[in-house]
């Protein structure tokens, strides 16, 4: 017993107990976020189709998640007869894992500092707002996106049904065929900031200062956006699962609470895809206008709103691809663009970078934030 | 009891040192798992399932490549992970588009009913 | 400490069993989760033993990609579910003689591993990218393997493609 007890292993323990505090308030912020997304989304569709949302639930329609949450929760579960049963019960699992891992290795904020008290430090350890502070952060989620495909793949498999199977199928090559385009338009990030830690990739954006970095990366932006869309199967890539479309896909059997945690997967994958973004090419959280206002964790999720906005925006514009224009787009387009993106920046960083190693993490210094003196 | 704590922890430099008795855990793992997939090799009848079991070989040797490196401190072992993840992606897709136009001709995968050139 | 030493013990076990998994089974789609299982705990053996960047990669390039082509082929193809062991009673003697021998094999190398020395640094994917590009003899293998790798992909797509007219 006093082996369990050593100071090592004390320190692990202090160390994975805040973790587990810090996972407890970043997945009740995630699930109150996707519950606010549904909301959102369909008001927000509304709004830009000249109609109303959903209004009449709670005041301007707050309490409708809760309530479409109370009636998936009473739907009959109905399982296909012949499905593969094991199968069956893991696809929602797989995909909704997947989705929440990606969130634990993101950081939401630098180092907490409170205004007018200072930096937050819990038992001698000073508190970063990010779960996880990985070394190969970025590849991690790179990973754990790969790992999302299984989910789509055993749920059409499973559910003993051709069309759901076509469906998952379909869907799942459409977001491998943009994985590789989604990793190669990291490339250039990954090559200015020196690191997969994403801590490290917005100190570089604080040492270049937000905007150039913003400039000089934006078509690396641009490409990220649009495979993205395709990664998550969003409109306009979301021809394997719409509703009107190939009898809405690989998620056709499932019910109730299955299918609330496919959706769920969906929307956590969604706000994955922009948390990266804003921290990868938009500065996380640092704020835009450097000298005037200070850097806090409210800009990135600020950013991240509205990529998500875009992301709405987006599929209510513009109408949605045929699967073989979607395929041919992929492979025969984005990712030529995204290769002759990273030739070009690597021509870039070989003409004018300066050879140097990977920063000094944010962990290592402290942001000063009004009202506190260093 | 030994000092378990001792021999399982140390910083050098401020990273952390993992652990001294995993590299023969991982390299008795890569044994085991090295010699089952040459048995499903032998065994298995379906042509996809051989070629899982040899890609199962594959990964054997990649952790004792990997647990050798962390014996020897170099990072050769690692790199020569990296050329054996390559080769085994092509090496599968080339395998499997064989085992696609294979299948165009003949209904099944029986890698014993593949036998026109026997005698 | 104890957490590591329980997540490495904890893969190797669940290797151990999915890799047997994976010759057992009758299915092939069976096979194939199993083979995901494995993959995916050697990546956690791979973290453990000091390669984050080795165990990730493992995921991408493995589970993530390999293991998804094997499933797209076996879901596709529809192959016959029927296949078991070769002969029956031979087959199942010849498995339990390779299981034997696997542990045979374990028991040796266990032997023979006692005396390497295992007290290095955690790697990082700088040390790996350092010791890549910066010797001419991975140098060149690497820019080899990009070219194997563009003859795999045309490869495939020749031998896959249908012939014209059928």
């Amino acid at each position: 017993m006093e082996m369990l007890l050593s100071p090592a292993n004390k320190e692990m323990g202090i160390d994975a107990l805040i973790a587990l505090i810090k996972v407890a308030v970043i997945f009740g912020a995630l699930l109150v976020l996707f519950s606010l997304m549904t909301l959102i989304e369909r008001r927000v569709l509304a709004f830009m189709q000249f109609r109303r949302g959903p209004n009449r639930v709670g005041w301007f329609g707050i309490l409708q998640p809760a309530a479409d949450g109370i009636k998936l929760f009473f739907k009959e579960e109905v399982m296909p007869e012949g499905a593969h049963k094991f199968l069956f019960f893991a696809a929602p699992v797989v995909a909704i894992i997947t989705a929440y891992v990606a969130l634990a290795v993101v950081p939401y904020g630098g180092p907490l500092v409170l205004p007018f008290y200072g930096q937050v430090s819990v038992l001698g350890r000073p508190l970063d707002i990010q779960i996880a502070s990985l070394d190969v952060g970025v590849l991690f989620i790179f990973a754990v996106t790969s790992l999302g495909v299984y989910g789509i793949v055993l749920a059409g498999y499973a559910s003993n049904n051709k069309y759901a199977l076509l469906g998952g199928l379909r869907s799942s090559a459409q977001m491998f065929s943009y994985e590789l385009a989604l990793g190669m338009s990291w490339v250039s990030v990954i090559m200015a900031a020196g690191s997969f830690r994403l801590t490290d990739i917005v100190a570089t954006t604080e040492q270049w200062g937000i905007w150039p970095w913003m400039i000089l990366q934006s078509p690396a932006f641009i490409i990220y956006m649009i495979a993205a869309c395709a990664e998550v199967n969003r409109t306009p890539f979301d021809l394997a699962e719409s509703e009107t479309e190939l009898v809405a896909g690989f998620h056709l059997e499932y019910s109730s609470m299955k299918f609330a945690l496919l959706q769920m997967a969906e929307y956590i994958n969604m706000i994955t895809v922009c948390a990266l973004a804003s921290n990868m090419f938009l500065g996380g959280w640092l704020s835009p206008l450097p000298g005037l206002l200070p850097n806090s964790p409210l800009w990135f999720f600020a950013k991240m709103l509205f990529l998500l906005f875009v992301f709405i925006w987006v599929r209510a514009t513009v109408p949605r691809f045929r699967y073989d224009q979607l395929m041919r787009f992929g492979w025969k387009r984005l990712i030529p663009a995204v290769a002759i993106w990273v030739v070009f920046y690597s021509g870039l960083t070989a003409g004018f970078g300066e050879r140097k190693s990977p920063p000094t993490t944010m962990a290592a210094r402290v942001v000063a934030a009004p009202g506190v003196s260093r | 009891m030994p000092d378990l704590d001792a021999l399982y922890t140390s910083t050098l430099n401020g990273f952390e040192v993992a652990h001294a008795g995993f590299v023969q855990v991982a390299l008795a793992v890569s044994a085991f798992l090295f010699v089952v997939g040459t048995v499903g090799v032998f065994v298995r009848r379906n042509v996809i399932t051989v070629m899982m079991c040899i890609e199962l070989m594959l990964n054997a040797v990649n952790l004792a490549f990997v647990a050798f490196s962390r014996a020897h401190g170099t990072i050769d072992g690692q790199i020569l992970v990296f050329f054996v993840f390559t080769v085994a992606a092509a090496e599968a897709a080339v395998g499997l588009a064989i085992v696609i136009a294979l299948q165009r001709h003949r209904e099944d995968l029986d890698v014993d009913s593949f036998n026109i050139m026997k005698g | 400490m104890i957490l590591d030493v329980i997540l490495f013990y904890g893969a190797a076990i669940v290797a151990l069993a999915s890799g047997l998994f994976v010759i057992a089974q009758r299915s092939p789609i069976n096979s194939a989760f199993s083979l995901i299982v494995t993959m995916c705990s050697l990546a956690v053996m791979f973290a453990m033993l000091g390669s984050g960047f080795i165990a990730v990669l493992q995921v991408v390039v493995y589970a993530g990609a390999i293991m998804v082509l094997f499933l797209f082929v076996i879901m596709l193809l529809n192959t016959k579910q029927d296949e078991g062991d070769r002969g029956g009673g031979i087959g199942r003697a010849a498995m339990a003689l390779g299981i034997i021998l696997a542990l045979q094999s374990m028991v040796v190398v266990w032997k023979g591993a006692e005396t390497l020395p295992a007290n290095q640094r955690v790697t990082t994917s700088a040390d790996v990218a350092r010791g890549l590009f910066s010797s001419p003899r991975f140098l060149y293998a690497f820019e080899a393997t990009s070219i194997l790798i563009l003859s795999a992909m045309v490869g495939a797509i020749v031998v896959a493609r249908k012939e014209k007219g059928k």
